[in-house]
């Protein structure tokens, strides 16, 4: 230990993990097929190194297999670093598995033995701790029934009462704040921040960036095995989000990508569109047509109605600069086109356009009588927009329904769940819209 | 050094494992805990019957020859293949916990030695109750014997562990070796019944001498002989030191292999 003040020194530790193609864990297969145990190396941890104080509390965060699971594997030592030093000051618990070594048919009590002696502890300090541990895990009279008798609340209750009652110096923690109902979450979440008023250290890795922020004073993003930010929570949990979500912004620009490549070879393979496209007054002409997507006009019976003297070829969205585009942000303008062809003349047309929220909830929907557009009639084909000014949506992923009906109650071509477009965006609001308010708390008026 | 310091802070984690063991094992059944003595005692049964109505052996109380000899080797015999399975039938808790790994071969081993231990408590039965008797000089030998026994059983459960954890056909492997080395051991026969130039082979066998020594106690009730109890000393550290050796070389990838 360099530094007095240190409860944890990481230095410079690497990790490789042997990843076999297939492999033989038997005799046989490890003698007969040789070239069966062919291996990749792996390395989950490329030198990483941090010391955290005595009485601080870490949060570790990072997307799936970027190395911070290892971390704290390594920090319980579980595993061993293949480089690297990693020292420790002071008595070590990990929550990393609850309820290790219960037995099935010993009571509850006989349990608390087992498994806090597996944390270490000595007989006379469980038996100084088993009434906090009963009392905490509120099993009452239930502590002397086996164990099999428990509800999977009640298990988990009495181990994460054994767990957190383990009082050692540094605690390390790996995503299990989630147990029991919903009282019980909150009570061990206040038994947390209890014991880290005690100067206990803490590592914690988590999912859940608003549990960080709460007990953390610090922060450090693992990247693909090396340490990408380290600082206050918010500054790197916004630093995080904004690049998962960026992230995603290009896994899905690629999806569409993909989408639009399919759909172009469908139609380069020659098709003969359902109705002779007449040109015409169509504002585009033959090249636009061809364009047209095909999902709109290939959809499923079930999901298309109406008496069809009208369809829609297709609808897209754009933004205000007038690009496709499928993930728009919070607050962005959001255009949506509808192409259609006409076979006979409507009086009367109406055009209706619904969002919904994946889950199917109707967020907002609207038609251009109930919008008191003047009254129109079609009789070729076009396109008709509807421009959503900065949208309201929170992040989620929404579709849409579109319709052209005729007069009050005559559905001329209804389409169910086209258009899947994502709202992205970093918020802690929830719900799927954004209302606008007003907090009026004593003491302060804060206009959002 | 240090890896021994450590299981002595977790000594509690060994009795706990041990009384999980002891008390688990026949939870649930009607009798219980009294199995760990109905079970010898039964199995003593069909020996007799066997061995004194069926295949006459010209050997004075054949039954209880064999006896004093098998919880012994029965001992030995969970340890070699039982063994195998302590690591990675706890795959959860090493995968998730630190604690010194030495700490599960050592509860195994103990409490299949405790179980030993409550099945002489039948041979002790049956030696007075069928008047053979004791010699308190000869028996003060036993728990020597049983020591060296343990050492030797837990050297064996440290090595079949941790190598298990990398070749999973030891399990098996281990099983059938424990069943040709029980036929290598004079379990079933006395060792004079040996060719002459096969004996010192045999006494590479640290169960051989391990075996006469329990036989000369409380069949025999005669003190074993010093070289019988030195060589199976020298044997039985020599494999816990090999046990101990492989364990700790063996141990540090345990969470990934599982």
């Amino acid at each position: 230990m360099k530094n007095q003040e240190n409860a944890i020194e990481v230095s410079d530790i690497t990790k490789k993990f042997r990843i076999y193609f297939d492999k033989g864990a038997l005799l046989k297969e490890k003698v007969i097929f040789r070239s069966r145990n062919k291996y990749e190396e792996r390395w989950v941890l490329k030198g990483i190194s941090f010391q955290v104080r005595k009485g601080e509390a870490i949060g570790l965060i990072g997307h799936n297999g970027c190395g911070k699971s290892t971390t704290l594997k390594l920090l319980t030592r579980i595993m061993f670093p293949d480089a690297g030093s990693i020292e420790m000051c002071g008595r070590v618990s990990s929550l990393l598995e609850l309820g290790a070594g219960f037995h099935p048919d010993m009571s509850g009590r006989d349990n608390i033995y087992i498994n806090a002696s597996i944390f270490g502890l000595s007989k006379k300090e469980i038996d100084s701790r088993l009434q906090d541990i009963i009392d905490f895990s509120e099993l009452g009279d239930y502590i002397d029934n086996p164990v099999r008798t428990y509800s999977s609340g009640m298990y988990m209750r009495l181990a994460f009462s054994v767990a957190i009652n383990v009082n050692a110096d540094i605690l390390l923690i790996d995503e299990i704040l989630a147990v029991g109902d919903a009282n019980f979450q909150n009570k061990c979440f206040n038994k947390m921040l209890e014991i880290k008023k005690k100067g206990t250290t803490i590592v914690l890795v988590s999912h859940s960036l608003g549990q960080i922020e709460q007990i953390c004073e610090r922060t450090i993003w693992i990247h693909e095995g090396l340490i990408r930010m380290d600082g206050t929570p918010r500054e790197v949990h916004n630093a995080y989000l904004e690049f998962m979500e960026e992230k995603r912004r290009q896994t899905l620009n690629e999806q569409e990508g993909r989408k639009q490549e399919e759909a172009g070879s469908v139609e380069a393979s020659g098709e003969d569109s359902p109705g002779q496209p007449e040109g015409g007054e169509a504002d585009g002409g033959a090249r636009e047509e061809a364009e047209q997507s095909q999902e709109c006009v290939e959809k499923p019976a079930a999901l298309r109605r109406g008496s069809g003297e009208a369809r829609m070829k297709s609808i897209r969205s754009y933004n205000s600069k007038g690009e496709e585009k499928y993930n728009f942000s919070s607050g962005e303008d959001i255009i949506f086109e509808i192409t259609y062809e006409t076979y006979e003349r409507i009086e009367q047309a109406i055009f209706g356009l619904s969002i919904f929220r994946i889950d199917g909830t109707r967020c907002y929907g609207s038609n251009t009588r109930v919008d008191r557009v003047k009254e129109f009639a079609i009789e070729k084909d076009g396109r008709a927009r509807v421009c959503f000014d900065n949208n309201k949506l929170l992040p989620g992923r929404y579709f849409v329904d579109v319709c052209i009906a005729r007069g009050l109650d005559l559905i001329v071509d209804y389409m169910d769940t086209v258009n899947e477009f994502e709202i992205t965006g970093i918020t802690e609001e929830m719900g799927f819209m954004k209302m606008s308010h007003r907090w009026e708390v004593d003491g302060g008026e804060h206009v959002i | 050094m240090k890896t021994i310091k450590e299981i002595i802070e977790y000594r509690e984690m060994i009795f706990s494992l041990i009384r999980r063991d002891l008390r688990g094992r026949y939870k649930g059944s009607v009798l219980g805990f009294m199995w760990t003595f109905i079970n010898p005692l039964l199995q003593l049964g069909v020996y007799t019957v066997v061995f004194s109505i069926i295949m006459r052996m010209n050997i004075d109380r054949y039954y209880l020859f064999l006896f004093v000899a098998l919880i012994p080797w029965m001992f030995f015999n969970t340890c070699l293949g039982g063994g195998t399975r302590v690591i990675f039938s706890q795959e959860d808790m090493v995968k998730k916990i630190y604690f010194p790994r030495e700490v599960l071969p050592v509860a195994f081993a103990t409490s299949q030695f405790v179980n030993m231990v409550l099945a002489f408590v039948v041979i002790f039965a049956v030696v007075f109750i069928s008047g053979m008797g004791v010699s308190l000089q000869a028996l003060l030998y036993l728990p020597l014997v049983m020591a060296i026994e343990y050492i030797l059983a837990l050297g064996i459960t440290m090595f079949g562990a941790a190598a298990t954890v990398y070749i999973r056909d030891l399990e098996q492997i281990f099983n059938i070796i424990g069943m040709a080395w029980m036929y290598m051991t004079p379990v079933l026969y006395s060792v004079d019944m040996v060719p002459e130039e096969l004996r010192g082979l045999y006494h590479l066998n640290p169960m051989t001498s391990i075996i006469v020594a329990y036989r000369d106690i409380l069949y025999y009730k005669r003190p074993p002989q010093l070289g019988t109890l030195l060589n199976a000393v020298l044997l039985g550290l020599a494999v816990l030191a090999f046990g101990c050796f492989s364990f700790s070389r063996l141990k540090r990838r345990f969470a990934e292999e599982l």
